[in-house]
């Protein structure tokens, strides 16, 4: 679409994103000196009270998310359009342009060129070159006229689109950035071990937000190096709808669980002064969980059992083991040390119970729905495929003359590539000299 | 033997082997850039053999895990690919004149890592770097970086030939550097295998942000010092289709990226506060 309105010359050129790309690289350098998204008192302590209300007036303290900010973003994304608008039909003729209507004079002018001649009569030589063309993977059709015959062939026309790939890649992704602002969100939640939570807390508005579900922190665990190096962060969760679970998954950093489109990453976590107390009666198999406050009683009614954590010992910044008393019905109550998390049999009222005692956690998750992040995805790819083939992949044509002589027939070959010229020359070098050998 | 012995051998040796190119470059002897060349290899060689013992050094640690992870690892890799991308281009483009460039370059990398105050332990990986695509993540960063730092060696090569250009006491300069438009065109070449590259290396770290965090780009020094890289080379790309930007503008263009390169890979981990302060350690 050439259009001459100045207008749209003015968005359709190239100096406009030069001017584009700078000022968004120059002014981005902005928001990684100056901290962001802090309180309008920071910036009053950090830089006084007149620059402050100047940042303010100018959205600095958030200014990736400034109306300036996204205004050049989308100016780049028009500029983009438009440009990509205006050039298009042209390449797209390129790419459906028909090579057997390029005259005889302009394949005999072309710089890449090799001539010679064969005995053969001119339509034994067309078939041979034809046959010898496909053999190579080039696919010839050819027009005869009055004294000469061209045949043409061409391969990856449809390259020329790489640049088109790439810059649309880029509106892709903006699409995706935009789905997501607008239809997604960023907050936490903090579930202490063993309870469910149905709502998060977003981080930009601080609103609440239902998730329409609960969640449920089942247990929650560290891993240590030897030298105290946290190893890893694992919680169990369990999705419930209504009532009922649905679904049961460990989550790590790095390993997050997605159910109905919001997304929760282990993030955080808090550790209480509080137990978390597993007992199980081996022979009939009833089970209870509780949260048992230090040194605190806790009751068991349906076994007739009471227990309590009375100590506990700390290495470094976790408990490592934890002395527990344990009581039936009569009797003395027994007291005993147990690693903790892990599984102890003990003896009571004459029946076993296997009991796990573990500190008591509450897991921070970070919660995302982001419904824009598949085409983010997408327009990456695109991108990625793209720059390979507006860099590495070419058009490239060729044309083989064939006229009647004396003594059968003269060959004029010509070839064109929009990239890689060198190595277009080495294709076409050995091709040609593969179809003057017959 | 442990890695990092080999790994100083290795910085000596990119010491000797720049000098070796800078004197055939000088006194245009045939041999010396072979035996410069052949210095090269056997220096990439033994860096090869380093960060390999280096890895399975962190497995014996119990903490296995690629030689990837932190400032000085990181150095020791990138030395790593200038090599074997410098090596490439002097296979490719037959000439060595780049070598006197690049080999500093690598040695500059090298002797950081080896004398800078900075941690040259293997350490285990907290729970947020375990992930493959922190390995995707750095490879492709350091791949796109050594492309950027041979095209600011060759940004330096052509202004440093235009600039003696007319003047007769330096006029050798002249044949000493390849011609003016063979530069441009290496240049060209290294920016756009440099640019894929860093797309790639911002993809992968976007990802790997959103499978840890939940949020593919929130503008933290680091990611954003990356976007304005990644935004000088894609102006530099773009600067060949309007008329009176080529040439020399291109090679200023070149080295204004690579420090953007230098800023948004070391810069920021001492300037700057973000999410990947681990560099810093
Ligand atoms: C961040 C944004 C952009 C990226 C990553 C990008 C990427 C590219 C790439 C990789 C090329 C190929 C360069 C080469 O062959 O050397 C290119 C070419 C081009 N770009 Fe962009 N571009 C961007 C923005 C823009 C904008 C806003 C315009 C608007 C005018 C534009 C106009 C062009 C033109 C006219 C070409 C040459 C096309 C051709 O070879 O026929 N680009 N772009």
């Amino acid at each position: 679409m050439q259009n001459n309105n100045s207008l749209w010359q003015f968005f359709a050129s190239v100096k406009l994103a030069l001017v584009t790309l700078f000022l968004i690289a120059t002014t981005s350098i902005i928001g990684t000196v100056i901290p962001q998204k802090e309180p309008f008192q920071f910036y009053v302590s950090q830089y006084g009270p007149k620059t402050a209300q100047l940042f303010a007036i100018l959205d600095i303290p958030d200014m990736y998310n400034s109306w300036w900010f996204i205004s050049l973003l989308f100016l780049l994304g028009f500029n983009l359009v438009i440009c990509s608008v205006d050039r298009f039909p042209g390449v797209w003729r390129q790419i459906k342009a028909d090579g057997l209507q390029v005259g005889a004079d302009r394949i005999r002018k072309m710089s890449t060129q090799k001539s010679w001649r064969s005995d053969a009569p001119v339509s034994d030589s067309v078939l041979s070159i034809k046959e010898l063309l496909k053999k190579h993977g080039w696919q010839a059709a050819e027009k005869q006229t009055d004294n000469e015959t061209v045949i043409f062939s061409q391969k990856g026309s449809w390259t020329r689109t790489g640049v088109y790939l790439v810059h649309s890649s880029i509106l892709v992704i903006f699409l995706g950035a935009i789905i997501g602002s607008l239809g997604g969100f960023k907050g936490s939640v903090s579930i202490p071990e063993t309870m469910s939570r149905d709502k998060v807390v977003l981080y930009d508005s601080r609103e609440i937000v239902d998730l329409g579900f609960e969640i449920r922190c089942n247990s929650f665990a560290i891993e240590f190096y030897e030298n105290g190096m946290p190893k890893e962060y694992t919680s169990s969760l369990t999705v419930l709808e209504n009532g009922t679970e649905v679904l049961t998954r460990d989550i790590e950093v790095n390993s997050p669980l997605t159910y109905k489109g919001i997304t929760f990453y282990q993030s955080s976590y808090e550790a209480y002064q509080d137990f978390v107390v597993t007992a199980v009666n081996t022979e009939t198999g009833s089970r209870k969980t509780v949260v048992s406050p230090f040194q605190k009683q806790t009751e068991w009614p349906e076994e007739n059992v009471r227990f309590g954590v009375i100590n506990a010992k700390v290495r470094g910044q976790s408990i490592v083991s934890i002395k527990i008393w344990f009581a039936g019905e009569n009797g003395p109550p027994s007291t005993m040390w147990l690693d903790e998390n892990s599984l102890t049999t003990l003896d009571e009222n004459n029946r076993n119970y296997q009991v796990r005692v573990k500190q008591m956690y509450a897991t921070g998750l970070q919660v995302a729905k982001d419904p824009g992040v598949w085409w983010v995805y997408i327009g990456c790819g695109l991108m990625l495929f793209g720059l390979y083939v507006a860099f590495f992949m070419s058009h490239r044509r060729i044309w083989v003359l064939v006229t009647a002589s004396d003594k059968g027939s003269a060959m004029v070959m010509s070839g064109s590539a929009n990239k890689n010229r060198p190595g277009f020359e080495n294709v076409f070098d050995t091709l040609a000299s593969d179809l003057e050998r017959t | 033997m442990d890695s990092s012995q080999l790994l100083g051998i290795t910085t000596f040796t990119f010491l000797f082997a720049s000098f070796l190119y800078i004197a055939a470059l000088v006194f245009r002897t045939e041999n010396m850039g072979k035996a410069a060349t052949g210095f090269t290899i056997i220096a990439l060689l033994i860096l090869t053999l380093g960060l390999g013992l280096r890895w399975i050094e962190s497995y014996q640690l119990g903490i296995g895990h690629a030689p990837l992870t932190n400032m000085y690892e990181s150095v020791v890799f990138f030395a790593w690919t200038i090599i074997i991308f410098y090596l490439g281009i002097e296979w490719k483009f037959k000439t060595r004149t780049i070598g006197a460039f690049a080999l500093p370059l690598a040695f500059l990398a090298m002797a950081y890592a080896s004398f800078a105050p900075i941690n040259r332990g293997i350490n285990p990986l907290v729970p947020a770097l375990q992930s493959n695509w922190l390995l995707a993540h750095v490879i492709t960063c350091f791949v796109g970086y050594a492309a950027f730092a041979i095209a600011a060696a060759l940004g330096i090569m052509y202004l440093a030939k235009t600039s003696f250009a007319g003047k007769s006491s330096v006029d050798q300069s002249k044949e000493l550097l390849p011609p003016l438009a063979t530069l441009e065109d290496i240049t060209h070449k290294c920016m756009i295998i440099g640019f894929i590259w860093l797309s790639a290396g911002i993809i992968t770290g976007a990802i790997w942000a959103n499978s840890a965090w939940g949020t593919y780009w929130s503008w933290d020094p680091k990611e954003t010092w990356s976007l304005i890289t990644w935004f000088v080379y894609a102006f530099t790309l773009h600067a060949r289709y309007t008329r009176g930007i080529k040439g020399k503008t291109i090679a200023w263009l070149s080295l204004v990226g690579f420090i953007a390169v230098i800023f948004t890979y070391y810069g920021v981990n001492f300037l700057l506060s973000g999410l990947h302060s681990y560099g810093s350690s």
